[in-house]
Formats: C-alpha cells, structure tokens, sequence
C-alpha cells in the first residue's frame, strides 16, 4: 500500500507540528487549567485515601503519578479533532487530498499526529515544573510527583508513551473518518471523548473502580492510553508484568489502525464532492 | 493510443432527500427518501498528447464530476477511463503524480504557511529532486511573476495571487496533464490575461496537455483548438470552436455605420437584424463582397465590420437546445 518513501509524511508531520507550536499563548492558559483541575484532583483522591477503611488498591504516590501525568499529556487524548480537517469536509477541500501521491491514512496519520504532540510538548515543559519542583518550593510535598520507579520502569514508559500516541491517533482516525459519512464531526467527537476519558482513567484512575469491573477495564483498549503508561511510570505495574502490558498496547494500536485503514479505503469509494 | 481515453462514463449520486417544513423534517426522522442524480450518462472522448481541450457546458451539466473522476477523487458508477496508462481510481497514487489539478474555487496551498513553505511541502511530498524542482520553481516564479509573493502566508493572498500560485503549486511536479476547473472565475481581466498567457507557454513548450472547464468563453477563445459541450451529462458536441460556430451559430453579421441614419431600400431591409440609427446590423448569408459593393455603391457609409456571431449566442442557444 504504502509506495511512497516515510520522507513525505515526516514533510507534513513536521510541517504542521512547526505550525503548531506558534501557539504558546494557548498552551500556557491551558495547563493553568489543568494544574487546577490536578489540585482538586489531589484534594479529593486525598481525602478519600484519609478516611479509606482498607488498604486501596494503588499507593498514594502512584495516585499522584497518575494525576500529573494524566494532566501534563491531558491533549494527547483524543478529545478533539483537528479544525483544519474539519474545514476540509465543510468545504469541499478535502478533495486535494486525495490528489497528492500519498496515502490518504499515512497522510492523515501523519498531521494528527502532529496535532496532537506540538501542543502536548509545550503543555509538557510549565506541567512537569510545576509538578516536579514548583510544588516541592511551596513546600506541598506529599503531592509533588515522584521520578520513575526504576530505570527500567522509566525505560518502559518511555516505550509506552509513544504507544499511548499512537493508539491516540489511530483512535482519532476513526473519528476523522467518520466525517466522510457524517459531514459535521462534533457530535461523534463528543460522544467518543466522553467514552474515552472515562476508561482511560483520566477522571478515575482505573484500578480504582469496584473490582467487579476490574476484567472489563482490563481488557477494553483505552487503557492504552493513560492507565498502562502512567501505571508503569509509577511502578504499580511489577517489572515481569511490563512486556505483556506493552504488548496489549502494541496490540491494540495495530488493531485500530487495521480498522481506520479499512474505514477509510471504503470511505474513498462513496466519496461525493459536491458542487463547483 | 491516447493520453486520455474515456469510455461510456457514467455516475450517479444518491441524494438524501428532505419534504420541506416541519412535517418534512420530522418524517425524514423515520423515513428518508432518496432521489437518483444522473451526474454522467455515458461521456466518451479522446484526448492526445499537449492537446488544449476546453470542455463546457451549463451549471450542473457534470464537467466538475468528470474531472474529479478523471483526477482519481471519485470512482464512476459504469464506464472506464484510462488517463496516462493508469485507471485513476485504481491506480490513484501513480496516476496522480504524473497530473496537476486547479480548482479555481479551492486552494491546494496551506493556509497559514508562506507560498515558499507550501513549495517546499510539496517538493517533499512528491519527492521532487533538488534539481529539478529549483529549475521548475524558478520558471514557475518567473513565468507568474510570484517572486514578492514567496513569503507572505496564502491567507493574505489576493485571489488572483492565490490563483497563480495555485497554478504554479499543481505544475512543480511536472506533470503531463493539467486539469483545470474554472482557473479564471472571480480575476480581473490582466489576471485573466496573464493566466491565459501562462498556460499557453507551459503547454508549447512542454506539450502539457490541458484540460479547462470554464464558463467563460473568452478562455476558450484564447486557448482551446477544441471544445467538448456537455449538458445533463451528455457530449452534445465535439470539435474545433469554428465546427461549433458552423455547426450552431448559423451565420456571420455585417455591422455598417452609416453617415446619416439611411432610407433602405426592399431588399436591403429584408436582411436587417438591427437597426439603431445610423447603425445597422445585416444578416450575411449572402454573397458578401457584392452585398457590400452593393451597399457602398448607393450609401455613404463610415465604416463597415464583419463579425462572427458571439461565441456566447452560440453556446446559448447550444445549451437551450439540449434542454
């Protein structure tokens, strides 16, 4: 499928990923939001912890592990869609994509993943001060996030954030697809953004759910996104048990993608560009 | 074997159809009824290498949708086309970097990059050798005059300066075929002058082949030795534009300007098509030199010109013919 060199869709990445970082403005406002919403986060996990009953099943540490980093890379979630690809439906410009030598899932792959690292990267600098040293200055340190449990636990969550970022993005491929079908993006975005940050573990880091819905969360596919990475970053997750759960994500992002290449190619085919 | 060949092409579209009112809005809840568009009812044509066909026809005729199929962008319901060896919609990423498409209504360049930056883009994307798209550019810079035009972002271009970057942007890659869907709508006339000029040059000297839809006729006039009419998704006619003219605008007009507003005479007033003072308007399906020795034997008389029947009238009337 792919006969065109990686050289063109590294152009259109970087390409847009230079666009992106001019908005430093709105990276900043931003992460104020989410350094806010990461306190009251803290405050109420906290107090839950305070007056817990029997041990929970994640150490409070683990706990602000998984609060600050969700926070930091909150955008490389797929809450959003790209206003330019909307555009391009709305307008009927979507057309000229179809006309470059590229395929049109790399060549989308290729901006979305653009869009959502530029911003995260310039969330990821003020976010992790804060979270790192500005807390312990002020003196709050039992929510000053930890280092990595282990240099291997680092290594892995390394791995592991760039599986989130691509499970993000195949995942966002579905959504940018559907547009073919349903014209106006935002409701399938709504909808799908309220599925995934629940079982991501953005609002409720999952291994705090009722255990009977343990399995469930185990085995859906956003847990991809913040539970596996943010859980090996804090060492919840035990070094055996590390290459199986990089492999889930593997799994998972090479499962979605199968899916978005599918989707897309049958999209191709009942195209209708209207007008002009 | 030809450069484009297309055979028997046929699309239809499925439209989604809505009663109006509330009523209409409520029912299409339940129930949606959907209505057959015939875009293409079987378009057959030929085209050669570095030929400059204009292909016309009225609003909604399917000149776009032929394009967009040509192009690679939608697949036909029925027929074939093989453009450049390729079946387009097959074949889409070969076909497409041996084309270059202008649609006059969109642009191809990105919206919040400099004109150099959507260059550079697209020399990466169609992996065009240093070399070759430096030579290429330069020309395209030169030939359009672009050169102040380099570093402002597109969102601040003009549209005729959107325009001729847009030509430039779909040529960097030399293709052998341009498409061309309505280049000129919306220009001033020296835009439209000088787009017409380019694309002239580019297809002498690179024996580019063209392929313009239009709706205005003074781009056909000044570039195509052939024209296509569809209407309702059918060829009507094919041919040089004076076929066209034979075929459909019957005659030739003498126009006179007469010193005084002139008493004609029986014959003479029988082949009047207008008359406005001292000027007059005569049919000219007769022999012409006698008419006018004729006529400037017994008148004083100003001035005397003959005209083809406006391109316009003919493909007016082409087009209410067909509907």
């Amino acid at each position: 499928m792919t006969t065109v060199a990686l050289a063109s869709y590294v152009a259109v990445a970087s390409t847009r990923f230079r666009t992106l970082l001019q908005y430093r403005v709105a990276a900043l406002a931003g992460i104020a939001t989410q350094i806010f919403w990461g306190l009251l986060k803290l405050m109420v996990l906290g107090a839950f912890y305070e007056v817990a009953t029997t041990p929970p099943p994640m150490s409070f540490e683990a706990i602000v592990v998984y609060v600050w980093l969700g926070q930091c890379l909150f955008v490389l979630l797929p809450y959003n869609i790209d206003p330019d690809l909307r555009e391009m439906f709305r307008s009927g410009s979507v057309a000229y994509e179809m006309l470059r030598p590229l395929s049109l899932y790399w060549h989308w792959f290729s901006r979305t993943l653009a869009f959502r690292t530029a911003p995260a990267l310039l969330r990821l600098i003020p976010g992790l001060a804060f979270a790192l040293i500005i807390l312990r200055l002020i003196g709050l340190d039992q929510w000053v996030m930890p280092l990595p449990a282990s240099g291997i636990h680092a290594l892995a969550f390394a791995v592991s954030i760039g599986f989130m970022v691509v499970f993000s993005v195949a995942f966002q491929m579905l959504v940018n697809a559907s547009m073919f079908w349903l014209m106006d993006s935002r409701g399938m975005v709504n909808l799908s953004a309220g599925f995934v940050m629940v079982l991501c573990g953005m609002i409720i880091p999952l291994p705090l759910f009722p255990d009977w819905l343990q399995p469930f969360l185990y085995w859906q596919p956003f847990r991809a996104l913040c539970d596996i990475p943010f859980r090996i970053y804090s060492g919840d997750i035990p070094v055996d048990a590390l290459i199986s759960h990089l492999a889930l994500q593997c799994g998972w992002s090479l499962a979605f993608i199968g899916i978005g290449i599918t989707l897309l190619n049958r999209a191709q085919r009942q195209l209708v560009v209207q007008g002009g | 074997m030809h450069q484009i060949q297309v055979r028997g092409l046929t699309k239809s579209f499925r439209i989604a159809e809505r009663q109006p009112g509330m009523m209409g809005a409520l029912k299409s809840l339940f129930h949606r009824e959907y209505r057959n568009v015939e875009a293409l009812r079987g378009i057959d044509f030929d085209i050669g290498e570095g030929e400059m066909v204009g292909y016309i026809g009225p609003n909604g005729a399917g000149k776009s949708t032929t394009i967009k199929i040509l192009a690679g962008i939608l697949v036909p319901t029925e027929g074939t086309c093989v453009v450049n060896g390729f079946v387009p919609w097959q074949q889409r990423i070969e076909h497409v970097s041996k084309i270059g498409v202008v649609f006059g209504q969109r642009t191809q360049l990105w919206w919040d990059l400099p004109v150099v930056e959507s260059f550079e883009l697209l020399q990466r994307i169609y992996r065009i050798p240093d070399s070759i798209y430096q030579e290429s550019s330069d020309q395209l810079i030169e030939l359009l005059s672009l050169r102040e035009l380099m570093n402002m972002p597109v969102r601040q271009l003009s549209l005729g300066q959107r325009v001729k970057c847009d030509i430039a942007a779909a040529l960097l890659h030399r293709p052998s075929i341009l498409f061309l869907d309505e280049p000129t709508i919306g220009l001033d006339a020296i835009t439209k002058e000088a787009v017409r000029n380019f694309v002239k040059q580019v297809n002498k000297a690179r024996k580019l082949t063209v392929l313009l839809t239009t709706h205005d006729l003074g781009d056909i006039e000044a570039l195509c030795d052939r024209v296509i009419v569809i209407n309702n998704g059918q060829c009507l006619s094919d041919g040089s534009i004076d076929e066209l003219r034979g075929r459909f605008g019957d005659e030739k007009r003498i126009v006179i300007e007469f010193e005084d507003a002139p008493k004609l005479d029986g014959s003479h007033r029988d082949l009047v098509v207008e008359h406005d003072g001292s000027r007059v308007v005569f049919h000219a399906n007769q022999d012409i030199p006698r008419f006018i020795a004729d006529v400037t034997s017994r008148y004083s008389i100003k001035d005397i010109t003959i005209e083809n029947p406006p391109i316009e009238t003919v493909v007016a009337e082409l087009y209410q013919d067909a509907s």
